[in-house]
């Protein structure tokens, strides 16, 4: 310190504005590395579930500290903490196989209690709501009763029977007069234990396996309005929407009784379109 | 400079008080960082679930739970306000720490001590140079970063990385290929930079040292004025720079290394024949007359045996 005392100020400035800046520039190429391998490294595999009440990815890996301790209070030895260099998720967070052990969907969730850091969501009390992923019959030319045999087996162990997994009677086509009895999982019920796909009686891997719902759920098609369902509001505004192509002979509301090729409804307008084809004779052109 | 500077490290010291009593801060702090490690593996060896969890998050007797304060700063930084029990446990571990010298955490718990110090041996045996030294900033600079990246990735960043929880919770709950973060650290120790990771990079040991700061323990160079410059000390401190400022102090000078890089590993007490240092507290203001000033011995020197 006394050595740097007796140097001139301005030397001492431009050490320190060198050190800064070279320490600046190591961190940020540094921090750089490292928030790329973080990227890599957070990827999760489908395969991989997380335990129940898990929050969101992204959370997660802000929140679990990977103590291990929901892994330790499992009285199933259900989670295990991921190793580095095999196919799971971030080193030692905790996640399980189905195929391997399911969740047995503890009535008291220990291993939420045991979360220290809220990783595993306190909010989850009653494990039926628990998200974990979901069911979904992936290989349909192999699942036993989706060929007409009368398996079940991943019906009956569900622990949400008849809610999560019904058993949909459809006519079987091949024999002419059998029913095939279709596992059909229902996301709302569904928890994402993994105790089907565990059960699945196929050698090797399952016919019907839990995904994370990111990838086994499509979104809602919204532009189509479901006619059939109760309540509807927006059910009782289709109707007035036009539902013949205007033309000769059609009782066309723009031109009442015949076809006036520049009255054709502004496409933009409500309710308007434009014709994907053209009709014969008339004239009309492709836009 | 004397003669006996060119003896071995210790040398002098397991002559004047054998061998035991010259190591006896060397195998507690090896019998503590032993038990450590135990305390975490007698619940998955022997099914005594006494502590639970590892490192970074446990849970003690049911009752106490313990975190990692420096995790839970980085899941904070990441967005996540956590749980009471969690907040707790930083909590507890924070205090204990700032009491009792957050370096502790370096020479008596962390698994990576070993490793490095048995690197630093190899690097010894090999009479190898130092080669890189970064400046004693880094590892907050190295700290900051993983703040930084904590925030910007929204993850607890070091946690992907950090060969501590690698090598503990590996032996723990299953290593996979974490040894290779175990092996880089150790590697990198013996043939890029003589005490390089906790010596320099660590932002583990760099959050721990922020930590303890203030804390209460502390090791004093009550007897300054016996030194007779054999430089074992020096030689043996994997922070040799925090020990000249008090045995080198001038009257009046407190004897106290108050530095927060000083680890509490006790080895200087092991290796002084002159039975200079000894733990005390910061209080502590027991008169240490300084040494009476030699010409031609500057600190250098002895760093340069040392280095
Ligand atoms: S609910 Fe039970 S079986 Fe499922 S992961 Fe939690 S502790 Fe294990
Ligand atoms: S108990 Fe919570 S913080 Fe610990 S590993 Fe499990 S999810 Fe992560
Ligand atoms: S994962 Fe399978 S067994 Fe579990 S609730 Fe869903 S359908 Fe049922
Ligand atoms: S500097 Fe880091 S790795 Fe070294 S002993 Fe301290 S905490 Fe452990």
């Amino acid at each position: 310190m006394s050595a740097a005392k007796s140097k001139p100020k301005s030397m001492d400035r431009r050490r320190f504005l060198q050190d800064a800046a070279r320490g600046a520039t190591g961190c940020a190429v540094a921090g750089i590395a490292l928030s790329q391998f973080i990227s890599d490294a957070r990827a999760l595999p489908a395969q991989a579930i997380r335990p129940p009440g898990a929050l969101d990815e992204n959370d997660f890996l802000a929140a679990c500290i990977r103590c291990g301790l929901c892994v330790r209070d499992c009285p199933y030895d259900t989670l295990k903490l991921a190793e580095l260099g095999y196919d799971g998720p971030a080193t030692g967070t905790p996640f399980f196989t189905a195929r391997d052990v399911p969740c047995e969907m503890c009535e008291d969730i220990p291993c939420v209690v045991a979360c220290p850091t809220g990783a595993l969501d306190k909010g989850l009390t009653n494990i039926d709501d628990a998200d974990m992923g979901l069911a979904v019959l992936i290989d349909q030319e192999r699942c036993l009763n989706a060929l007409g045999l009368r398996c079940d087996v991943c019906y009956r162990v569900c622990p949400v029977i008849d809610e999560a997994i019904s058993l949909e009677r459809r006519h079987n086509e091949r024999s002419g007069h059998h029913a095939i009895f279709m596992p059909v999982v229902h996301s709302d019920k569904c928890t994402g234990c993994g105790k089907c796909e565990k059960s699945c009686v196929l050698p090797g891997e399952a016919a019907i396996k839990v995904l994370p719902r990111r990838l086994a759920m499509a979104e809602a098609a919204d532009h189509y309005k479901l006619g059939w369902e109760e309540n509807n509001p927006l059910v009782d505004d289709l109707i007035d929407l036009p539902d013949r192509l205007p033309g000769p002979g059609t009782d066309n509301l723009v031109a009442p009784g015949g076809y006036a090729p520049d009255a054709l409804p502004d496409p933009n307008m409500d309710g308007g379109f434009t014709p994907s084809f053209n009709l014969p004779g008339t004239g009309a052109t492709k836009p | 400079m004397t003669d006996k500077t060119k003896l071995a490290v210790g040398q002098e010291a397991i002559e004047t008080f054998g061998w035991l009593r010259a190591h006896r801060f060397l195998l507690l702090r090896r019998a503590s960082q032993a038990f450590f490690l135990v305390l975490f593996l007698l619940g998955p060896w022997f099914g005594i679930w006494w502590v639970k969890g590892n490192l970074s998050g446990s849970l003690t007797f049911n009752i106490l739970p313990l975190t990692d304060p420096f995790i839970a700063l980085q899941g904070l930084m990441a967005g996540h306000w956590p749980e009471l029990t969690a907040l707790i446990g930083a909590i507890i571990v924070g205090a204990v720490y700032a009491l009792i010298g957050g370096r502790v955490y370096c020479s008596w718990v962390c698994p990576i001590n070993p490793v490095t110090d048995g690197a630093h041996w190899v690097h010894d045996k090999l009479g190898l140079q130092k080669g890189w030294q970064p400046k004693r900033t880094t590892r907050f600079w190295v700290m900051g970063m993983v703040l930084v990246a904590s925030v910007a990735t929204g993850t607890i960043a070091w946690e992907f990385v950090n060969p501590i929880s690698m090598l503990h919770r590996g032996l723990i709950f299953g290593m996979g290929f974490a040894w290779t973060f175990v092996i880089a650290v150790f590697l990198f120790d013996v043939f890029v930079s003589r005490r390089g990771w906790c010596g320099h990079l660590c932002p583990v040991g760099a959050f721990y040292g922020l930590l303890g700061s203030k804390s209460v323990v502390r090791i004093s160079a009550v007897e300054r004025a016996a030194c007779d410059d054999c430089m074992d000390c020096f030689a043996v401190c994997p922070e040799m720079q925090v020990i000249t400022p008090a045995l080198r102090g001038k009257e009046g000078d407190t004897p106290l290394i108050l530095s927060p890089d000083c680890t509490n590993c006790g080895r200087c007490i092991d290796v002084c024949a002159m039975d200079v240092f000894k733990f005390t507290t910061r209080f502590d203001d027991t008169h240490a007359p300084a040494r009476e000033q030699r010409k031609r011995t500057q600190p250098a020197t002895g760093a340069s045996k040392a280095a």
